[in-house]
Formats: structure tokens, C-alpha cells, sequence
């Protein structure tokens, strides 16, 4: 038994640090949402009239009726490709492994235009492919596998690599199919990985912009392109402020119904040590299998960032040429609004790096903590948490610019107003990979450590840490991917100063003429390879013996 | 109150004819000293921008030596959108100037009561055509033009001379060969769409529905229209809602050195859009005085000079030589679409949902 007076200690240390980011969320989420939302509303004296046109009117229900549908589409379609390459990467060892897993990543950091330019290669009008998608629904859902992949992958395999392979072992031995295996004995186990990334893909893919713009077209709107267009395009506050509290109350029913989903599905787990759970492949059959998976991987998630690279080494006059590279450090130079290469890459890996040392403590803090707590609070509390994935981030960005603009707070003109916004997107990946994992630690050996004498600070640090290390690489491979490649709030908040590589693609191809663009494919193809580098490094961060589970 | 006003413009007078002052004669009636005796030094004006603004560094730095002041540019979207956010926060404004309020646009900052009056006396090297704020507070800065670009390999190829009128689009040669931006997401996109009203008023609405019928290519800005959509690019359009100054960009982006561009403007009399883009000065702005003189500063013929090549659009000073490829490579449209900016403000939210209902749903 340990005394009253350390687990007094204990729960106010545990609830100090809970403040951080509830205080971090409450200055830069809510207080400048909410003031954007309640302004917008209350500008003619508060009425519902903006809500009755939302449902009144077909085009809006019809927008709604959309962005439902194809969030649901286009996550099934993740899972149907995603779940076996978890399996893959969480039970075989091959040569490549790490770089596969690094480069399926990669799409992640690229801004819409740049991937338009890799599918217009391969399924344009005069791609390679012999059909053209351009403009349909098939690239949407295309397009949100091809970003969304990894999300799958990597959050359902941190936990499956975790399961002992001996229990489905067991369940063979006492006869049972392999179907009947996975659904009875791996399924249950893996369930709340499962789950987390389903509903990381369905809030990504529900908020989706670019995506359905730029590679869409005109025919597609979701709830957050309408309300981009109502805001910055046509200033109709009020009706955009509305749709926003349609969107936000939409994400937080569906954070509410998938939290009791899981904490209905949670179980413990025995988790192993990193090199017991994978081996090589054995047999035809399974290299075979992990074949297959990859060929499609292949022609979804790779070919089109091959095609960028290539395209980048292209010369309008055939052939191949350096001649796109060699502009991107002096080219503009004597220019405002020209940022060379290694400043922007300069800028892209500080706030990268900045927004992981944020993001990983506050999503690990929050995973806790949400852990920890029981009942109908704690589903509250977890839908809250998750709701920088769902706001819109055009509503947040005003809400900014009109809240945080005066001391003491004046970020709305400083650098670390995008660390803030990147944080704010890349945090609830780290809660939720983490979060899947926090719950599957048996409570009895938190009980035995602190029974024999340990402070909660060391049974953090020797019970839970190591054990959920391996999500929190996950979640800090996505805070890193997240800010690299963000760039809506990049553009929208940010001086020329802090121009990153997305920022920088995008003033290139602002211009006519094929070096513009063909600069603009260089610095995609700089970006591509400076994240594949980020997440292998990721991968191999150790801290003494933590990490070999 | 009034002797010393009287004192003051003698002092201004005789401050002129020794030739220390240029020519800036203050109207304020509030007895401010005169602006030659102001110190900016050490100050820090910020002009909010759109995204396409550009300008060479050594431009912007003769002003800043000249005052000994510090230019901070802040682009804030494209010409809707920062033009929108500077309305956002106009009680506490991110800048000091908004450069990018067009001939149409301005009826909007008007009416939200945006910018202070101020009459620059650069303006007498500007030609009045290009003054479209009869109020005065805007000073137009550059003008372009927006309308079709076609490549020519590609008409050479499919034997088509490039078309001389909207209705011409109509024909099955062009089907699926044009490409425009959408008006809701692309200010390009927005300015084709009211050139059309222009040109056909009340009917306007046919030719769009003709179009779609045709095979008319919607995007969402024009960096996809230009680099997925456009033949020379890649794409299947021959024709691309652009500018009229593209060709010769890609005379000067090209890889190699090219004698001719791969891509010539299309006239169609009456239908290309004009667009006039200006600078005004934010009410709020604490640092009007200085505000006034960077206004001076990007009509002098230096600045005016400097524009087309960065911003690859038309100066308006009356002697600012044009770059070569200008000439060479950009015809021009005599006749352009007239379009009245208050009916704009009137009707467009209207006009967008009607072009959004023909074209796309």
C-alpha cells in the first residue's frame, strides 16, 4: 500500500500537467473558434437564419450528403489496402522494409498541385495509364488512399507487431480456421488501432480541401471547400460560421460514437519485445502475398511520386537534364518573396522540428490522461481533444487573426503562429496512436511497480514508456510529416521570411513558363527526399533500452 | 487656425520653387507640418499584398535608404482573399497599404469605408483611363489583361486558326479543347465570367450552357488550368483562360533561349477583361504620412519599371519603358468588356450561384 500522502502528490501531478495542454488548447483553439464563430453569428443580433438556409437548401444538404460519403468511401478503401500491409510490416522482416515504410509516408508532405502533377502523368489525359480520371470521383478516392495509406499502416502496425504471435499459434492448435483466427483471436486485439486510424482517415478525408479541388474540380464540394468559399471568397460570415458549427458538431459526434466503440473493444495485451513478433518470410505463398501487396502499393502510393521525380530531371526538349536543380539557390535571387532552397529548407525541418517537441509531449500527455479517466467524461474529453482535426481550418485562421493579434498575445504576425497551427493538426495523431497502445498495458503491472516503491514519475518511465515508445515514434513521424507539408495555414498566415518548401512550390507555379514549373517539380523532389530522410531517422530514435519493444 | 494654414502653404510654396519639396503640396486641413520636415527614421511600414506581388529587392530598398525606414510585405492570398481579410481586420489592420484593389473590387473596400483619400501628385505621369477610384483614395499602380492564351503547336496541328468570337467556342472543333477557372475559387476565373456578362448581357447564361455541352474544362485556379489542363503542359486544352502577358513569360521562363513563344494571346474584341490593380491606404494605419510616400514610390518610373518583369504586368506611368519580350510576344486587345463595378457589387453573389447551377451541377 503506498501512503495517502504520495498519491495526493501523485494526482496533482498528474492533473498539473494535464493543464498544459488543456491551457494550450484553450488559447489557441477555442478562444479564437469560438470568438470567430460567436461574432459571425451575432453580427446582425443572433438569429437562426443562417441555419435554416444551411438545411433548407438542397445545396447545402446536398454538400453535407457528400462530404459523408465519400470520407466513408474513401477510409473503407484505406483499410481494404492498408490492413494487409500492416500485417506485412508487423509480422515479416524482408529487405527494404524501412525504406517502403519511409516512402509510403512521403505523400503525406506534398501539396495537392505537386500530387496533380504525379497523377496527371499516369492517369491524365495523356498519361501512362491507359484511362483518364481527371475531374471524377475515382481520383478523389484515389487521391485519399494515396495521402492516407501510411496513416494505416503505421498506427495499425506499432500495435500488431505488439500482439504475440503465440495466441493465434494457440487457436490454430485448437482448430480453428484462419479466418476464425483472425476475427476471433488477432482482430479483438488489434481493434483499437483499427479503429484509431479508421478514424484518423474518415476526420482527414471529412475535412478534405485540396484534394477535392484541384484534383476533383468544380463539381465537388465538401462541407470545408463551401466554407472556404463563403469565407475568404464571398465574406458571408455568418452562413460560413454556421456551416462550421454543422461541421464541428458532426466530428464530435463522430469522436463521441467512436470513443464508447472503443472502450468497449479495449484489451490487454501481452506485448513483446521488438524482435520477437517479425521474422522473414517462408514459402512461396507468404512471398507471394507480401508480393501482391506491394504491386498495388506500388502503382498507388509510389508511381505517382516516381513520376514526379522524373518529371523533375525532364527537359521540355527531351531527355534529361540538372537544369531544374541548378536555379533553386540563386534563380530568383534579388526578388522579394524569393526564398532560396537551403532557407526554405532551413524553415520547413525548424518547424517540423519544432511542432514534434510540441505535439509529441501534448498528444502523449493527453493519451494519458484520457487513459486514465472513466465514463461519460472521459468520452467528452476525447471528443474535444479531437477536434482541431475536424474544425475548419479557414474559420480557425480568421478566429486568429482577429483574436491573437493584440499582447499579450500578438502571434497572428510571428513565426510561431504556424508552429501553433501545425501543432494543432498534429497533436491528435499522437494521442490516438498512443492512446491505442496506453489502454492495452495491463494495470496490474502499474500496481506492482508502485507497490515495490516507485514514484509515478519512474513507473512512467520504466513501465509505460517503454511500451508505448513505439506509438509515439507513429505520432511523431506524423506531428514531423504534418508540418513539412502543411500549407494551407502556411499561406495564410505567414511573412515572406518563413516561406517553407511547400510555400516556395507554390510561388513558382504562380508564373508561366516550363523553368517555373520544372523548379517547382525540383523542390517537390527535394522535399520528397528531405521527409524519407526525417522518417527514417524517427524511426531510429533509442533512448538506452527504451525502444526495444 | 486658417493664418497658420496660409503660413504654412507659403512656406510650402517657397519650399517648392527652392526646389526642396517635389511636389507635395498638402491638402490636410489638420496643420500638420509639412511632410519634408517629417523623420520616419527607424519605422517600420508593412504593405499587405496579394500573392503574385513582386518586385526586385533593390526597388524596395532605394525607398527604404531614402527615409531610412524598414519595408516588411505581407501577402495575405490572392486579390479576393487578401482583400477580404484586410475588411476582417480592419479595426486592428495587419498592414499600413493593401496593393491588389482592382477596378471591381474597389467598390466593395469603398463601401466598407477602407482607405483615407490621398491624391498622390505622381499621378500627373498617369494617364486618367487608368484612375478608376473617382473618391480618390486609390492609386492605380498596373494594369493586365486577362483572356485566352493558345498554343500554337497544338492549333497548327488540329488546322484551327485561333477563334475571333465567344460563339465560335460553340463549334465541335473546340470541344473539350477550352479550358477556364472556376469563377467561385479563381480570380481569372471570376473576371472571364463577367466579361461574358459583358458581352452578352441578360443571355449570358447560354453561351455557358453551350460550353458545358462542349466539353468545357472547369478548374479550380490557374495554376491547374495552365499546368494540368493546358496542352502545353500536358493537358488537353489548346485554349487557356490566362493572361495576355503568359506568351511572353514563357519566352523568359523557357529552357532554352526561343525566338518565338510556344503560345499567343487570343483576341476576341469586347471580351478580354482589363484589369486595373491599385494601392490604397488603410484608415487605421498609424503611419499614413509614410504610407503616402511609399505610394509616390511605386508610381516613380524606377518602381513603374520594375514591375513588368516580376509582376508580369503593365505599368501605368506614361514614360516606363517596356521590356522587349513585352512587345515582341503580347499582342494586345484594343476593345475590352465594360463592365460597370456597382452592378458587379450588386448582383454577383446572384451571378455566381446561376454560372454555378449552368456549369457544374
Amino acid at each position: 500500500m503506498h501512503s495517502p500522502r504520495s498519491g495526493l502528490s501523485s494526482t496533482l501531478l498528474r492533473r498539473g500537467i494535464v493543464l498544459l495542454p488543456v491551457a494550450f488548447l484553450g488559447v489557441f483553439f477555442v478562444y479564437p473558434l469560438l470568438q470567430i464563430l460567436v461574432e459571425s453569428l451575432t453580427s446582425d443580433g443572433v438569429s437562426f437564419a443562417p441555419f435554416r438556409d444551411i438545411f433548407g437548401e438542397d445545396f447545402f444538404l446536398e454538400r453535407i450528403w457528400f462530404t459523408l460519403w465519400q470520407a466513408t468511401a474513401s477510409t473503407a478503401l484505406t483499410l481494404i489496402l492498408g490492413l494487409p500491409s500492416a500485417y506485412i510490416f508487423a509480422r515479416y522482416d524482408f529487405p527494404g522494409k524501412t525504406l517502403i515504410k519511409a516512402l509510403t509516408t512521403v505523400p503525406f508532405v506534398l501539396p495537392t498541385i505537386v500530387v496533380a502533377f504525379g497523377f496527371l502523368a499516369l492517369i491524365g489525359p495523356n498519361g501512362i495509364l491507359p484511362f483518364n480520371l481527371t475531374n471524377s470521383i475515382w481520383i478523389i478516392l484515389l487521391a485519399h488512399v494515396f495521402y492516407n495509406y501510411t496513416i494505416v499502416v503505421r498506427t495499425v502496425s506499432a500495435l500488431w507487431a505488439n500482439v504475440d504471435p503465440r495466441t493465434e499459434e494457440a487457436a490454430r492448435m485448437l482448430g480453428a480456421g484462419p479466418w476464425q483466427v483472425f476475427w476471433r483471436v488477432t482482430f479483438p486485439q488489434i481493434r483499437p488501432a483499427v479503429l484509431a486510424a479508421s478514424m484518423l482517415v474518415f476526420l482527414f478525408t471529412f475535412t478534405s480541401f485540396g484534394v477535392i479541388l484541384i484534383l476533383g474540380g468544380p463539381e465537388f464540394a465538401t462541407i470545408e471547400v463551401t466554407i472556404y468559399n463563403l469565407t475568404a471568397r464571398l465574406f458571408r460570415l455568418p452562413l460560413a460560421a454556421a456551416l462550421s458549427l454543422v461541421q464541428l458538431i458532426f466530428t464530435f459526434a463522430f469522436m463521441v460514437l467512436y470513443a464508447r466503440f472503443q472502450e468497449r473493444s479495449a484489451v490487454p495485451l501481452s506485448f513483446l519485445p521488438r524482435s520477437a513478433g517479425a521474422r522473414r518470410p517462408r514459402g512461396r505463398r507468404e512471398w507471394a502475398l507480401i508480393t501482391a501487396n506491394f504491386a498495388v502499393v506500388m502503382v498507388v502510393v509510389l508511381a505517382p511520386l516516381l513520376a514526379l521525380v522524373e518529371r523533375s530531371f525532364s527537359s521540355a526538349n527531351g531527355g534529361y537534364t540538372l537544369s531544374h536543380y541548378g536555379g533553386l539557390e540563386t534563380g530568383d535571387a534579388g526578388r522579394v518573396f524569393f526564398i532560396s532552397l537551403s532557407d526554405s529548407l532551413k524553415n520547413s525541418l525548424w518547424f517540423a522540428g519544432t511542432t514534434m517537441l510540441l505535439a509529441v509531449p501534448i498528444g502523449t500527455i493527453i493519451a494519458f490522461a484520457l487513459a486514465r479517466s472513466h465514463g461519460r467524461w472521459r468520452t467528452l474529453a476525447d471528443g474535444l481533444f479531437m477536434l482541431p482535426l475536424g474544425a475548419s481550418a479557414i474559420t480557425l485562421a480568421f478566429g486568429i487573426l482577429i483574436t491573437l493579434d493584440e499582447p499579450p498575445i500578438n502571434i497572428r504576425a510571428s513565426w510561431t503562429v504556424l508552429v501553433v497551427a501545425h501543432t494543432l493538426i498534429a497533436y491528435p495523431f499522437v494521442v490516438r496512436s498512443v492512446l491505442a497502445v496506453v489502454r492495452g498495458i495491463d494495470a496490474q503491472l502499474r500496481e506492482a511497480a508502485s507497490m515495490l516503491g516507485a514514484s509515478p514519475i519512474r513507473v512512467f518511465r520504466y513501465v509505460d514508456l517503454p511500451i508505448t515508445w513505439r506509438a509515439i515514434l507513429v505520432g511523431a513521424t506524423f506531428a514531423f510529416a504534418i508540418s513539412l507539408g502543411e500549407f494551407g495555414a502556411s499561406l495564410l498566415l505567414t511573412r515572406p521570411e518563413f516561406s517553407t518548401l511547400p510555400v516556395a512550390i507554390f510561388r513558382y507555379i504562380g508564373q508561366p513558363g516550363a523553368e517555373r514549373l520544372g523548379a517547382a517539380l525540383a523542390m517537390s523532389t527535394v522535399l520528397m527526399a528531405v521527409s524519407a530522410v526525417g522518417f527514417l531517422l524517427i524511426e531510429r530514435v533509442r533512448y538506452r533500452d527504451v525502444g526495444e519493444f | 487656425m486658417y493664418r497658420i494654414h496660409t503660413h504654412l502653404r507659403l512656406l510650402l510654396l517657397a519650399a517648392m520653387t527652392i526646389g526642396l519639396v517635389a511636389a507635395a503640396c498638402s491638402d490636410d486641413d489638420d496643420g500638420e507640418a509639412t511632410t519634408a520636415a517629417l523623420d520616419f527614421t527607424g519605422q517600420t511600414l508593412t504593405v499587405i499584398t496579394h500573392d503574385s506581388f513582386a518586385i526586385s529587392e533593390a526597388t524596395i530598398a532605394s525607398f527604404e535608404e531614402e527615409y531610412g525606414v524598414t519595408i516588411a510585405l505581407l501577402p495575405t492570398g490572392d486579390a479576393v482573399e487578401s482583400l477580404n481579410r484586410a475588411i476582417l481586420t480592419k479595426s486592428n489592420p495587419e498592414g499600413d497599404l493593401l496593393f491588389g484593389v482592382d477596378n471591381i473590387s474597389y467598390v466593395r473596400a469603398l463601401a466598407e469605408d477602407l482607405f483615407v483619400e490621398y491624391e498622390s501628385p505622381a499621378l500627373r505621369n498617369v494617364d486618367d483611363r487608368w484612375v478608376f477610384d473617382d473618391s480618390g483614395t486609390i492609386t492605380p499602380i498596373d494594369y493586365g489583361y486577362v483572356l485566352f492564351n493558345y498554343e500554337k503547336a497544338a492549333l497548327d496541328a488540329a488546322d484551327l486558326e485561333p477563334p475571333t468570337s465567344l460563339e465560335a467556342l460553340l463549334d465541335p472543333a473546340w470541344d473539350g479543347r477550352v479550358a477556364v477557372q472556376d469563377p467561385n475559387t479563381s480570380s481569372p476565373g471570376l473576371q472571364f465570367m463577367l466579361a461574358t456578362i459583358a458581352r452578352f448581357g441578360d443571355g449570358w447564361l447560354n453561351w455557358w450552357e453551350g460550353m458545358r455541352a462542349n466539353g468545357l474544362i472547369v478548374t479550380a485556379s490557374w495554376t491547374d488550368a495552365y499546368y494540368t489542363r493546358f496542352s502545353q503542359y500536358g493537358g488537353d486544352a489548346w485554349l487557356v483562360n490566362s493572361y495576355a502577358t503568359s506568351p511572353p513569360a514563357e519566352v523568359i521562363f523557357a529552357e532554352t533561349e526561343l525566338d518565338e513563344s510556344p503560345t499567343g494571346n487570343v483576341i476576341i474584341p469586347d471580351v478580354s477583361y482589363l484589369q486595373i490593380e491599385g494601392v490604397g491606404i488603410l484608415r487605421n494605419s498609424d503611419r499614413i504620412e509614410l504610407a503616402k510616400k511609399f505610394v509616390d514610390h511605386m508610381l516613380s518610373q524606377a518602381f513603374q519599371e520594375d514591375i513588368p518583369l516580376n509582376m508580369f504586368v503593365y505599368p501605368v506611368h506614361r514614360d516606363a519603358a517596356l521590356p522587349d519580350a513585352f512587345l515582341r510576344f503580347a499582342d494586345i486587345p484594343v476593345t475590352v468588356a465594360s463592365i460597370d463595378p456597382d452592378e458587379v457589387q450588386a448582383n454577383l453573389e446572384d451571378w455566381l450561384d446561376a454560372w454555378t447551377d449552368t456549369v457544374v451541377r
